[in-house]
């Protein structure tokens, strides 16, 4: 991939799916590499969650949880996996909600449908995810993942994989 | 064909000393003797207070499969009510919580009623005149739950006239609550944080019997807790130096059989018990900057150091509430189906103390309880796979027998060895108790 020093919105969005691609295609080292060092990954329990420190969340990862996750996706002693659970994201076309080239961040909005599987179970769930992107190292990287699921307060079984 | 109802002495014969019959987690007919005659029999948690400030402010919620409203009645007391309207069935409030002002009404016809249940309005009332509605059961409007007790904020009610009353039920289990409680320099929780809702294709009771089972962390988490020690190694290399609390949180999981066995644990009659009478998982947090001064300033130091040593791990409140009093965390098992069971995990804030109690609490529930938990989904697929297992008919029994002593029975309290079944029998024989009460 070329160096990119202020991304193109094509550039955005190309790196929006791409990241659902990695996920869909189990390349889960190569999508832990899309975060920055202090990157996070947000999943909020309430609709329109401002706070995560005082308010629960279903997910709220650094690196090293998310490292903890992908670790434990491939380990041999993981039966929540055996047999592994798959995942299909169709994304809606992102729209770049701010260009902030001084400050080096970028938004995007993406509506999505996500679909988890495992064994002969099928879940759809639906959202909408919220990057906040970064330049670093000539290299769109993620700062802030948010996925809100359209109904993030039910009563869900196991997530176990990444929307 | 009815196997159970009406035969006490066949749902008896489910329990034996040491083993369990199959039929206790996956027959149909007993999951509905246990909705009528279990959670009625039994003190069941409702909620707290704290939800139901202000006069007129309700909570939606279960008792078993009954539909409830709690609610903050005009004499400032709190009252359970069956979710009914008295004259079409229509749950009256359906929302979770809200402010119900002075009385509740009906969406369907608009009858209304006080907040303790009592027909207050009927439109065109004249309709019922010298029809002999005043000795209706609807003019009596929607029922209470009659036995309601509020100890310190937690509320609890008991459906059945039958059954023991508060104090005889919980008896010294109470001690845990009170831990609980007394962690707050002005002794005073709420609730705080948001619910955790988790669905679970499995038997209530695999959930409520997997809170004392500590054979079972070092095994079923290795891939979760083991994993994230391991990766913490290699990206700390090895330092000295704090590790993060995610870190702490899932270490203690993997502890050696020796560290449960150590811990202990106390086995009260009618059901309840806990793990964790010496030490448990979470002995070892760091402290929270300025907490443990305020909680002297409130206790003093001997009676502060005596309330926060006490690390007791999990509190089974049967039938199927446990707690963690050092973390302040609730959790219920909400029975659906024989295979379906709704887990709720509550968080409550310590009034008066830091932030970063609730905070460390908060990050506990996410990592453990959520349905998005990497030790969640260890612990739901050990449950889906027993559901899935016990229709083989290369057994009909499931065994509790680790540690069980025959003179077991003669004590009603006890402290032992952190590894025994002995808390998964005493809730099985509890459980025989109170589902032929009423029989």
């Amino acid at each position: 991939m070329t160096s990119i020093e202020i991304p193109t919105d094509a550039d955005l969005v190309r790196f929006v799916y791409r990241e659902a691609r990695l996920l869909d295609e189990h390349r889960f080292e190569d999508w832990l590499d899309l975060f920055t060092a202090d990157g996070r990954y947000w999943m909020p329990l309430e609709w329109g969650q401002t706070d995560r420190k005082l308010t629960a969340s279903l997910l709220d990862e650094d690196l090293l949880l998310l490292r903890v996750r992908v670790e434990r996706l491939k380990g041999n002693r993981t039966f929540s996996q055996k047999p592994k659970s798959r995942c299909h994201h169709v994304l809606q076309m992102p729209a770049v909600d701010t260009r902030d080239t001084s400050g080096n961040v970028y938004e995007t909005y993406t509506p999505f449908h996500y679909v988890e599987t495992r064994l002969d179970e099928q879940q759809l769930y639906a959202g909408w995810a919220k990057h906040t992107l970064t330049v670093e190292g000539g290299k769109i990287k993620i700062r802030m993942k948010r996925v809100d699921l359209v109904n993030c307060d039910a009563a869900f079984g196991n997530i176990q994989l990444f929307m | 064909m009815t196997r159970y109802a009406g035969n006490p002495q066949a749902v008896k014969a489910l329990v034996r000393e040491t083993e369990v019959h199959r039929d206790v987690y996956i027959d149909q007919e007993i999951f509905d003797l246990e909705m009528q005659h279990l959670f009625h029999n039994t003190w069941n948690y409702v909620g707290h207070d704290s939800q139901v400030k202000n006069v007129g402010d309700y909570f939606t919620t279960t008792i078993g499969a009954q539909p409830v409203i709690m609610v903050r009645h005009t004499d400032n007391s709190v009252k359970v009510l069956f979710n009914r309207c008295p004259h079409k069935g229509t749950k009256i409030a359906i929302d979770g919580c809200g402010n119900a002002g002075k009385f509740f009404r009906c969406p369907y016809h608009a009858w209304t009623f006080r907040t303790d249940g009592s027909l207050l309005a009927i439109p065109l009332k004249k309709g019922y005149d010298q029809t002999g509605f005043e000795g209706s059961e609807a003019a009596r409007g929607m029922a209470p739950v009659r036995h309601v007790k509020n100890y310190r904020g937690f509320v609890f009610a008991k459906i059945n006239d039958a059954g023991p009353d508060f104090e005889t039920f919980f008896g010294e289990s109470l001690s845990s609550l009170d831990n609980m409680i007394d962690r707050s320099p002005v002794g005073k929780l709420e609730v705080a944080g948001g619910v955790l809702r988790y669905m679970h294709k499995c038997n209530w009771k695999m959930l409520v019997e997997n809170q004392t089972d500590t054979c079972h962390p070092m095994v079923a988490h290795e891939s979760s807790a083991g994993t994230a020690v391991d990766v913490w190694k290699k990206v700390s290399n090895g330092a000295e130096g704090k590790r993060p609390m995610a870190v702490e949180i899932f270490a203690p999981f993997v502890s050696p059989y020796e560290f449960f066995e150590g811990m202990g644990i106390r086995v009260w009659p009618n059901g309840h018990g806990h793990t964790g009478v010496s030490h448990s998982i979470h002995s070892d947090y760091s402290a929270v900057p300025g907490y443990f001064e305020k909680m002297v300033a409130a206790y003093g130091e001997e009676r502060a150091k005596a309330i926060l040593d006490e690390a007791r791990h999990n509190t089974v409140y049967f039938p199927n509430v446990m707690i963690k009093g050092p973390i302040q965390l609730l959790r219920i098992f909400r029975p659906i189906a024989p295979d379906k069971t709704l887990v709720e995990s509550w968080t409550y804030r310590l009034v008066d103390a830091p932030d970063m109690l609730l905070e460390r609490t908060l990050v506990y529930n996410r990592l453990i309880n959520a349905p998005t938990s990497v030790v969640g989904h260890d612990d739901l697929e050990m449950y889906e796979r027993a559901q899935e297992g016990l229709h083989s008919d290369g057994s009909q029994w499931v065994n509790v027998q680790r540690l069980y002593d025959p003179h077991e029975m003669e004590q009603a309290v006890a402290v032992t060895n952190g590894t025994t079944e002995w808390q998964m029998r005493n809730q099985f024989r509890a459980w025989a108790k109170f589902m032929t009460m009423s029989m």
